[in-house]
């Protein structure tokens, strides 16, 4: 962290945490060239409190097309807390007086995000079986969230998504005959607009769930939230690629689809599997493309890393899940 | 005509010394860098020893479908756009069981140990 930056968030935390004299331990845990998360410690002679720094830099002001942006991630995660969603606490907004760029500060949660350790280590053997079920339980809390509450949201139908995913898969030029299959096959599938339109969180899945050994502890990274089709999560939270080799367990390696409904419909929510199955295949070809887009920033730069060409590696493995799904052996 | 060693001897035998020599000296962040790379490499020794057949017989399979011969990526083309046009689907004769042999010789060079393709090859 540079000397103005850890000046300016010293300072800023002054401002609004009781108590506050400084900070510590600052340590980047992500970033990209837009946005950057920071783990650090705010000074208090009370108690210190480990923090979270979401922010884009001085500078990096517009989020990609399909980002909610960080004010309405802040917000998000705001209203989930207060819905009983398990969340981290906001604990500020940045503003123009900050000088630390956008975005906001959160409370840091302890527990793993990491899958593996989540499917195999003996500390998480009893939050396992309850995992699909509770994960059920905590989208119908997103879905219910008063939708007049909610901030600015893009609102993203099935149709469109299908549009979308074609158009990026043709922008590669690359051809794909499993991914032609899946597409045809969700344009003859298309559910249309839904009779419920809620708030989607858009990447619940492991990597963005906090798991302690009693359970879900946090939901993180609204940054893909938009309004449209509640089952879409119950979908994308089933895609193969997040069982991690548990693949007999469709809910994140987890559990059956069965348990998550149960959850969902005791936290009063309604599914429709027929539309939770469409929304998987319909995943399953999103990750692909994304898959196939990191090949494509790879080759362009600026991020030219080993991981991302890799990544790019992965996009066979959606086609075999596809096939599994829409033509098995 | 090139001399031995292979190339694929030549990735293996620096996969092999990253692996047993440098892996267990490295930790944290440059460990993980250094896991991802040496998948990298063997990746490509993967490539390098099963791609002539599977391009072999993913092409006899493109012009048994298409009555037509020509290079891989034009012939993988053409059945993507007939496909995309629903003028061939998993009812077409030959279809289904060409892309799944093609998938999972893919799967083979990418990723031989995902679930799903383990799965997959148990079956058979």
């Amino acid at each position: 962290m540079s000397a103005a930056f850890e000046d300016a968030l010293a300072r800023s935390v002054q401002n609004w945490c009781a108590g506050a004299t400084g900070i510590r331990a600052a340590a980047q845990l992500s970033g990209g060239a837009s946005q950057e998360t920071w783990a650090f410690t705010i000074v208090r002679p009370d108690g210190d409190i480990d923090a979270i720094l979401r922010r884009a830099p001085p500078g990096y002001g517009a989020a990609p097309s399909r980002a909610a942006g960080l004010d309405a991630e802040a917000e998000l995660m705001r209203l989930s807390y207060d819905a009983g969603v398990p969340s981290p606490r906001v604990l500020h907004v940045l503003t123009e007086a900050d000088q630390c760029g956008t975005g906001f500060i959160m409370q840091r949660v302890e527990g793993e995000t990491i899958p593996r350790k989540i499917l195999r280590d003996a500390q998480f053997a009893t939050a396992r079986p309850m995992l699909a079920r509770q994960l059920g339980g905590i989208l119908a809390g997103i879905h219910g969230i008063e939708s007049a509450a909610l901030p600015a949201l893009r609102t993203m139908s099935s149709t469109e998504e299908i549009a979308q995913l074609d158009a990026e898969y043709r922008s590669f030029g690359w051809p794909r005959p499993v991914f032609e299959l899946a597409l045809r096959w969700l344009s003859r599938h298309d559910p249309g607009v839904s009779k419920k339109i809620t708030l989607v969180h858009g990447d619940f899945r492991h990597g963005n769930l906090i798991i302690g050994p009693h359970g879900v502890r946090a939901v993180l990274d609204w940054e893909l939230a938009h309004l449209g089709d509640p089952m879409e999560d119950l979908g994308w939270v089933c895609v193969n690629s997040w069982r991690f080799g548990e693949i007999d367990k469709p809910v994140g390696g987890l559990g059956s689809r069965e348990e998550m409904f149960a959850g969902y419909e005791a936290g009063g929510g309604s599914v429709d599997a027929d539309r939770v199955k469409f929304w998987e295949v319909m995943g399953t070809l999103r990750w692909g493309i994304m898959c196939c887009g990191m090949m494509q920033r790879f080759r362009q730069g600026p991020d030219h890393s080993m991981e991302r060409a890799m990544i790019g590696r992965r996009s066979s493995e959606t086609e075999i899940d596809l096939l599994r799904i829409l033509a098995p052996l | 005509m090139q001399d031995e060693p292979t190339p694929s001897e030549l990735i293996k035998a620096v996969a092999d010394f990253l692996r047993d020599q440098i892996a267990p000296q490295l930790s944290g962040h440059a460990a993980f860098k250094l896991r991802v790379g040496i998948n990298a490499l063997d990746l490509v020794t993967r490539q390098l020893t099963l791609t002539q057949a599977s391009d072999a017989a993913e092409i006899e399979g493109l012009r048994a479908l298409l009555n037509k011969d020509g290079a891989l990526l034009d012939l993988n083309s053409e059945l993507a756009d007939l496909i995309a046009r629903g003028e061939m689907d998993l009812s077409t004769p030959g279809l289904k069981d060409h892309i799944w042999r093609t998938t999972l010789a893919k799967l083979a060079v990418d990723q031989p140990n995902y679930a799903s393709y383990r799965r997959e090859l148990e079956g058979k």
